[in-house]
């Protein structure tokens, strides 16, 4: 017997609302065309309109409160206030009443969203005093020039070296943006992201979705994906990039694979990813073609060979024996090993994957430049993380743990307007990010998302090169891998082994 | 803060260590008594072709372990106290010489043909990495270091460096700030062939000792300044730079000033050297002091934050932290000058820079620069 109109549905209730100032709203309505969950409707009560909450899908975006003229909204939580309980606390009791009101797996968006330790908060630098003067980037020379790429143990090696630069990627600072593919993440995104990696002389992903034509200028500055969904690989594609990523995992979903829906597929969608209008773009778990280390090495070699030896980086999440396989992954050809950690992005994820698998960046950094560097093999491959990292501290951290160059993906999605509402794989992002609908993403400006993160790069230049200046350090290369830089805080003997730094105070 | 004085005879005329004593005790006030020490080349001249090794122990039995451990890889020919008149130091190591040479045997049945020098080498990490109470702290062909606990003038005096001739003289006079004070721990620090003194502190050291160690080097003497040594000893003798390349690995130039070379070709060498040996480059403030079978080289850091001269005076040249102690080592130089910041400068023998010499390195007693400025500042 169906009673849904009597029965109350516990998980549909949102734990957000928008609280509106009925004494400052003049009902002109934006705040219910801006939000693109349909939170809010106009009612007329009096004669008079006026805004009202649903309660059932407000997720804190913060849209309506920004588009607000008369900034009468302010988002507030809108909690169950449940008993408290020592092992069914309010998430465990919501994700429960989600689920059961589908049957299906729940999706969602970004990185990992658990207290499990972010370890570089726990890790602090060191500053000169006295013995070593501490050097002022404002008045001296602070070089961040960071090459990539297959590099050679000693000098003589080298048979040509003209041929040994080409073969170089040189970035002005060690930072790229992360692989957000196209259907992921709208054009405007990308191209406001390849705009400034030019600006720059930065590296920016395309991800798996194939190269848009609008992109084609940006492309020397471009590591052009290869998934297992093969979107968008052609001839030219292969000629394009300056780089080569071959996808095997992504940190917000290890060991599976990527699913847009037929719904997503619109027209630009279609042509860069080479598939039909309206069919599912289904990107397998494995690469079908590599079961094995022998099979990737035949990749990275037909990568090669097809792009005229251009560098090829592979891409993996951090797992438990991630030290092991990257070991591989380097003796197999590879020229960059792009880890991408625990807390790694994502447009759209299982949440029970995105918060129970994997393991956190720091730790699978440090294990695999230790571990690449006692096989003497650590300069054949550079090695890229990426994975929850918020801020230049997050940058200079791990690459004093050992990283070639960072990269960031959510960061730049904040940076250009997100709050972190999680549900890009609904493809309503407000904000215009996430999402392809034609209205929507022209909520982002690409000149202004340009700006947004030039300034975000800026910034944070200046802040590495503060941490550089204040290590008395002028030159990049001297704080890569140079863990007596940092020190623990609150770690236990196990986790400082493995991070291979002391305990503060040591 | 730290004193630095060196001396080099480019015809190799021997003297003792007064000239270098008067240099380095006059910089007293750079130390603070905590550690001291020499270098001189030359000094073996009988046992020319052995490997002289330097031992401190903690007793005699570890000196009986160091003994048996050289024995199961060299032909000891000499195991002897180096002299000593403690009448200052009281509270000191036990300080051995061996003379060994490694066993031809052991060099033929590697798997790999390895060198004397590589072996020796292996055996001294091998042994510094595995001993608790003792340690190899010079291990050189007819040459010493002498170091230890106590000011230069007390140092001297204790090594008995009146009775030694050498045409290479390096001295150091140590103020400790990170690391402690210990015998170890004194300047120079020494590796086969190649000794350095250090004056100020590298920032880079915990990347550099990753590098080193990634290479089989051993660092357990609790000082950035030993690594140094190991990388001179990896850039010339392993990877086969010059001299002068081993210093612009060291201390190189900014990219901006690689990038203003107008010889494609050396500045493709030049890039390719910073890409390659990255994490060999030193950072944070230094001048350093290094000195090697046929010549010597000083360097310093890019903003120079510590000091450096030089002077020269017929087939002499000298160096040291302040003018003034150059004047003591000569009276009347005949050139007298700082070299600029990241500036390397050397000087080789005349027999090395001569057809008859070993070994030729480029722009043999030129000067050298690595910094943005163009040019030296002779005068």
């Amino acid at each position: 017997m169906n009673n849904s109109g009597s029965i109350p549905s516990p998980g549909l209730r949102s734990i957000f609302r928008p609280r509106f100032n009925m004494d400052l709203c003049d009902g002109c309505g934006i705040c219910a065309q801006e939000c693109s969950f349909n939170e809010i409707r106009m009612e007329t009560r009096g004669g008079k309109k006026i805004p009202m909450a649903n309660s059932s899908s407000c997720g804190a975006c913060h849209r309506c409160e920004y588009t607000c003229p008369r900034n009468a909204i302010t988002i507030e939580e809108n909690n169950l206030h449940l008993r408290s309980h020592g092992v069914w606390d309010r998430n465990a009791v919501q994700r429960v009443h989600l689920q059961s009101t589908s049957g299906s797996v729940v999706l969602t968006g970004l990185g990992a969203d658990t207290d499990i330790p972010v370890y570089f908060d726990r890790l602090l630098f060191n500053a000169c005093q006295v013995t070593n003067p501490s050097i002022d980037p404002q008045r001296e020379p602070m070089e961040t020039v960071t090459y990539l790429g297959q590099k050679y143990q000693a000098i003589g090696e080298i048979d040509d070296l003209r041929s040994f630069h080409n073969s170089l990627i040189r970035l002005s600072l060690p930072l790229v943006f992360a692989p957000m593919s196209y259907g992921s993440v709208n054009l405007n995104l990308q191209l406001a992201m390849a705009r400034v990696a030019k600006k720059k002389n930065m590296l920016w992903y395309s991800g798996e979705g194939g190269l848009h034509k609008e992109l084609l200028p940006y492309s020397d500055y471009a590591v052009l994906q290869v998934a297992s969904g093969r979107f968008g690989v052609s001839p030219e594609y292969l000629q394009a990039g300056r780089a080569y990523q071959i996808k095997i995992g992504q940190g917000a979903k290890p060991g599976i694979g990527g699913h847009l829906p037929g719904e997503k597929v619109l027209e630009g969608i279609s042509e860069t990813r080479m598939i039909p209008l309206g069919s599912d773009a289904i990107s397998p778990a494995p690469q079908h073609d590599i079961y094995s280390i022998e099979d990737l090495r035949l990749l990275i070699y037909a990568l090669k060979e097809a792009s005229g030896y251009k560098p090829v980086c592979v891409k993996i999440a951090a797992v438990h024996n991630v030290a092991a396989i990257a070991s591989g992954i380097v003796r197999a050809g590879a020229d960059m090993v792009y880890l991408d950690g625990y807390r790694g992005g994502s447009g759209a994820t299982p949440a029970i994957v995105r918060d129970n698998v994997g393991i956190p960046i720091e730790l699978a950094l440090a294990a695999v430049d230790q571990r690449l560097r006692e096989e003497r093999i650590r300069h054949q491959a550079s090695l890229v993380v990426a994975g929850g990292i918020r801020s230049s501290a997050d940058v200079m951290k791990a690459i004093a743990l050992g990283a070639d160059a960072v990269a960031i993906g959510t960061a730049c999605l904040i940076a250009c307007g997100c709050h972190v509402c999680q549900r890009c794989s609904s493809g309503k992002c407000p904000w215009g990010i996430t999402t392809n609908d034609p209205v929507l993403s022209k909520r982002l400006d690409v000149d202004w998302a340009e700006e947004r993160l030039t300034n975000l790069v800026e910034g944070w230049h200046h802040e590495m090169q503060e941490i550089m200046g204040l290590n008395g350090i002028y030159d990049i290369g001297s704080f890569r891998g140079n863990r007596l830089i940092l020190e623990g805080v609150d770690l236990h003997d196990r986790e400082l082994s493995v991070l291979g730094v002391k305990h503060a105070g040591e | 803060m730290c004193g630095i004085a060196g001396l080099i005879s480019r015809k190799k005329v021997k003297e003792n260590g007064n000239r270098i004593r008067k240099a380095i005790v006059l910089q007293n006030d750079r130390g603070n008594g905590l550690g001291a020490g020499y270098a001189a080349y030359g000094i073996y001249p009988e046992y020319a072709e052995l490997y002289a090794l330097h031992v401190m122990a903690d007793n005699y039995s570890s000196i009986l372990e160091v003994k048996e451990y050289l024995q199961r890889y060299f032909e000891v020919h000499i195991m002897e106290d180096i002299p000593l008149w403690n009448k200052k130091i009281v509270n000191h190591p036990l300080c051995k010489r061996f003379f060994v040479k490694p066993q031809s045997s052991l060099l033929t049945e590697s798997v790999e043909e390895i060198n004397e020098d590589g072996f020796t080498i292996e055996k001294v990490m091998e042994l510094n990495g595995s001993f608790d109470n003792a340690f190899i702290f010079s291990s050189g062909k007819n040459m010493g270091v002498f170091k230890g606990v106590g000011t230069p003038a007390d140092i001297y005096d204790f090594f008995c460096l009146d009775d030694y001739e050498g045409y290479i003289w390096l001295a150091h006079n140590r103020f400790p700030t990170n690391t402690p004070g210990w015998w170890g721990g004194a300047h120079p620090f020494n590796l086969l062939r190649y000794s350095i003194v250090h004056n100020g502190e590298i920032s880079s050291y915990g990347i550099n000792k990753r590098y080193l160690e990634s290479f089989g080097y051993v660092c357990r003497m609790q000082t950035d300044s030993e690594v140094v040594a190991y990388l001179l000893d990896l850039l010339i003798r392993r990877h086969g730079l010059s001299v002068h390349e081993a210093a612009t690995v060291l201390a190189p130039p900014y990219w901006t000033s690689i990038g203003r070379l107008e010889d494609e070709e050396s500045r493709d060498r030049r890039l390719a050297l910073k890409v390659v040996y990255e994490s060999a480059m030193l950072n944070g403030p230094f001048a350093i002091l290094a000195a090697f079978d046929n010549g010597m080289i000083s360097l310093t850091d890019n903003t120079k934050l510590r000091p450096m001269t030089v002077a020269a005076e017929g087939e002499y040249s000298y160096y040291a932290s302040e003018v003034s102690a150059l004047y003591e080592m000569e009276e009347n130089p005949t050139h007298v000058y700082t070299p600029r910041a990241g500036q390397s400068h050397a000087v080789f023998l005349d027999e090395a820079s001569g057809n008859g010499g070993k070994k030729s390195y480029p722009n043999e007693n030129e000067n050298f620069s690595a910094s943005p400025a163009k040019g030296g500042s002779k005068g």
